[in-house]
């Protein structure tokens, strides 16, 4: 008994992650395996992944990325073009095969193995990530987030628009058509995934997030994870200590969007499409919603926040309350409301608890000292002139 | 070496400038070589022009806050919106529609104006004081958050008022109307409308700023707004009042965006926010007169791309000279005002 509790209070993370993973592990069994509860937590999951990745950009390094939206585009056209028939001149018509098998080998267009795909989305991501967080480098706090921003909107506009971008004939995205169909999953040892048996998507999925745990868990209380807290506290500060900027805050552009990027991969082939209206602002806000909801830079908070959002944004808002404005006689679609709702959460959180539901420890003292990661920069600077 | 100095010194000086001008020329150039006059890019700057009228009214309410406060308020460019949905359905009410004389319509639209000021100017406030003050000491990310929040929460309110699609509403000064024809332009009656509007509120708002009593306090609190509590001036208010300015300024923009476009729908503030912010660091954030060139110069760039690239490219072709200007010359054209800049 008491090794126990002497375990749990040095490894608090370790059992809870137990707990986690063993509750994820039994969930799909209460469930049919195509029952719409699994749709949801499929993607609850993804979204958990995606989460991690921006808490890791924003809430560890305070660097607010507003563009995350482009990551995830990208990791979900890194699958469409490697798992679609989208090139379908691709090998001269017979299309181009690596290390897949089954009767994906018999259709036009390329074809890459899944875990491959997944290693090509994380190289996308990260460079794009870094390319993208190249010209943040030496700008203030609300500057990164518009640049990151604009750079969210350009990517979903070449998203949009490049069915008129052709390279010898051939476009780059479908545009709001869709790149569909997109390969399922297909594991070694295992069959192809189906669409109407949603268990292996599921542990797939929850695969995904446990190795973005852990790797969450491990670059927090890393050197480098310890880089990125101290320059989120005071950059000046940090820089005169040694922690050289450029490498540490490219570092965390890279390996948040790397997240994104896997999880994009995922949900392309889980959705079935790579449709070019799912890369909007609005995908970037809901995703920090979660963060905040949470509690940002709290590793917990963001799996209770991102867990929280996906079930009211993808069960309770379209399937359970759907028609409750109508009981209460009100005319409109409940589903047009959601990111009112979500900009709603926003607003309250950051007001009534900034700390989020989860607080990171080291957070929630500094929110409650009214001394911030931005503000104490600035503050130093007027302090100095003044 | 030395060339290689002197190259990077030009480019820092003139830089922006240049690539500002790459869009112009080589479009002036090709219509020379096709059409031996440059009349399609003078049209596309007088439409520029007009347009860029009122994203300098939005970018002025970006600037003018950032002065005060450094924050970007990002939920301006929704409030503009609101006014645009205020003025539509005004004229509804006030029952304005396309039979209407020349005289009444001057006087319902006077009322809608004024009227659509007041609106957005007290939303403005209203937001201000919910959203932002009680985070004023909180990190500097905390009140982008709830800004990005209240964008949101208006959008909505906007779906729900409007729909969720453009609406078109009628064209009750016949914008498209030719007045004068000058050499080969055609000046529209949206233009005059837009250019007279703009014209002497921007006037009376930076005579207002730089003579009036609150517009010396404004000032002051964005230098130091300690110094400004030690010396009398009451900065809760000041602020408040900065946000009334913003917002009377959006709320004319949504009139003349309405009147000149003649379709309004919940998603305009969004990227008219995201213009007009790019208009405001064009100029030089916490300027006045930086935000009115800014608004001026991307009305032209959006205009001329929207008419010669088309109109899908236009916003990625302004976000990327957002970023082109963020990344080489973020002080802008004619330089910052704010605490940070001295």
């Amino acid at each position: 008994m008491s090794v126990v509790a002497e375990r749990f209070n040095r490894h608090p993370n370790l059992f809870i992650a137990l707990g986690f993973i063993a509750l994820g592990l039994m969930f799909p069994f209460f469930f049919d395996s195509g029952a719409g509860q699994m749709q949801t937590a499929v993607q609850a999951l993804a979204y958990v992944a995606m989460a991690l990745g921006l808490n890791l950009i924003v809430g560890f390094a305070g660097l607010l990325d507003l563009g995350y939206v482009a990551f995830y585009a990208l990791g979900a056209y890194t699958m469409g073009w490697l798992g679609s028939g989208f090139f379908s001149e691709a090998g001269g018509g017979d299309g181009l095969h690596i290390l897949v098998s089954g009767q994906i080998t018999a259709l036009p267009g390329v074809h890459v193995n899944f875990l491959l795909v997944i290693v090509a989305a994380v190289i996308v991501t990260t460079i794009a990530g870094m390319l993208i967080g190249l010209p943040t480098l030496r700008l203030r706090g609300d500057y990164i987030a518009i640049v990151t921003l604009a750079f969210g909107e350009i990517v979903g506009r070449i998203a949009i628009n490049g069915d008129e971008i052709t390279v010898n004939g051939t476009p780059l995205t479908a545009g709001r058509q869709g790149i569909t169909p997109v390969d399922k999953i297909k594991l070694p040892g295992l069959d192809q995934f189906q669409a109407l048996d949603l268990r292996p998507w599921y542990f797939v999925a929850l695969a995904i997030v446990v190795v973005v745990l852990i790797v969450n868990f491990r670059l927090r209380d890393s050197r480098l994870g310890r880089a990125w807290v101290a320059m989120r506290e005071d950059e000046v500060a940090a820089a005169s200590m040694g922690v050289p900027l450029v490498k540490t805050k490219l570092l965390a552009y890279g390996t948040g969007a790397a997240f994104g990027g896997v999880s994009g991969a995922f949900l392309a082939s889980f959705l079935n499409t790579v449709n070019a209206d799912q890369f909007q602002f609005s995908f970037s806000i809901f995703i920090l919603a979660m963060i905040i909801l949470g509690g940002l830079a709290s590793i917990w908070g963001t799996v209770v926040g991102a867990i929280a959002l996906s079930i009211i944004n993808f069960y309770l808002i379209p399937e359970v309350f759907k028609n409750a404005p109508q009981k209460i006689g009100l005319n409109f679609d409940l589903t047009e409301l959601s990111f009112g709702i979500f900009g709603f959460l926003l607003v309250i959180m950051m007001v009534l608890r900034p700390e989020g539901l989860i607080p990171e420890r080291r957070r929630k003292i500094e929110l409650h000292e009214g001394v911030g990661p931005t503000s104490g920069v600035g503050k130093t600077v007027v302090e100095a002139k003044g | 070496m030395g060339a290689v100095d002197a190259l990077k010194k030009f480019l820092k000086a003139y830089g922006l400038i240049a690539a500002l001008l790459v869009l112009p020329v080589a479009y002036g150039i090709q219509d020379l070589n096709n059409q031996g006059n440059l009349e399609r890019l003078a049209e596309n700057l007088k439409d520029g022009i007009s347009n860029g009228a009122i994203w300098a009214l939005v970018a002025l309410g970006y600037t003018l806050v950032y002065g005060i406060i450094e924050l970007i308020n990002f939920a301006h460019g929704d409030v503009f919106m609101i006014g645009s949905f205020v003025s539509v359905s005004l004229w509804g009410t006030l029952g304005l529609t396309l039979a209407t004389g020349p005289f009444g319509l001057a006087i319902g639209l006077l009322v809608t104006l004024l009227i659509a000021m007041v609106a957005s100017g007290t939303l403005n406030v209203m937001i201000e004081r919910v959203a932002y003050r009680p985070l004023r000491d909180a990190p500097r990310l905390a009140p982008l958050i709830t800004a990005v929040g209240f964008s949101f929460i208006l959008q909505n309110v906007g779906i729900l008022w409007l729909g969720g699609s453009p609406e078109g509403v009628p064209d009750l000064i016949h914008s498209q109307q030719q007045v004068v024809d000058v050499a080969g332009v055609s000046i529209t009656r949206g233009d005059i409308l837009a250019i007279g509007v703009t014209a002497p509120l921007v006037l009376l708002l930076t005579t207002f700023i730089s003579r009036s009593r609150i517009g010396k306090a404004m000032r002051a609190t964005a230098q130091d707004p300690e110094a400004a509590r030690l010396m009398g001036i009451n900065v809760d208010t000041t602020i408040s009042f900065t946000f009334l300015m913003g917002g009377v300024m959006a709320g004319a923009a949504g009139l003349i965006y309405a009147l000149y476009q003649t379709t309004v729908w919940f998603f305009q503030g969004f990227t008219a926010g995201l213009i007009a912010f790019t208009a405001a660091v064009m100029g030089g954030i916490g300027n006045l007169k930086g935000a009115v060139l800014g608004g001026l110069i991307i009305g032209c760039i959006q205009q001329i791309s929207d008419n010669r690239i088309g109109g899908e490219w236009t916003p990625a072709i302004v976000f990327a000279y957002l970023v082109v200007i963020m990344v080489f010359r973020p002080q802008g054209l004619i330089g910052e005002e704010t605490r940070e800049a001295g």
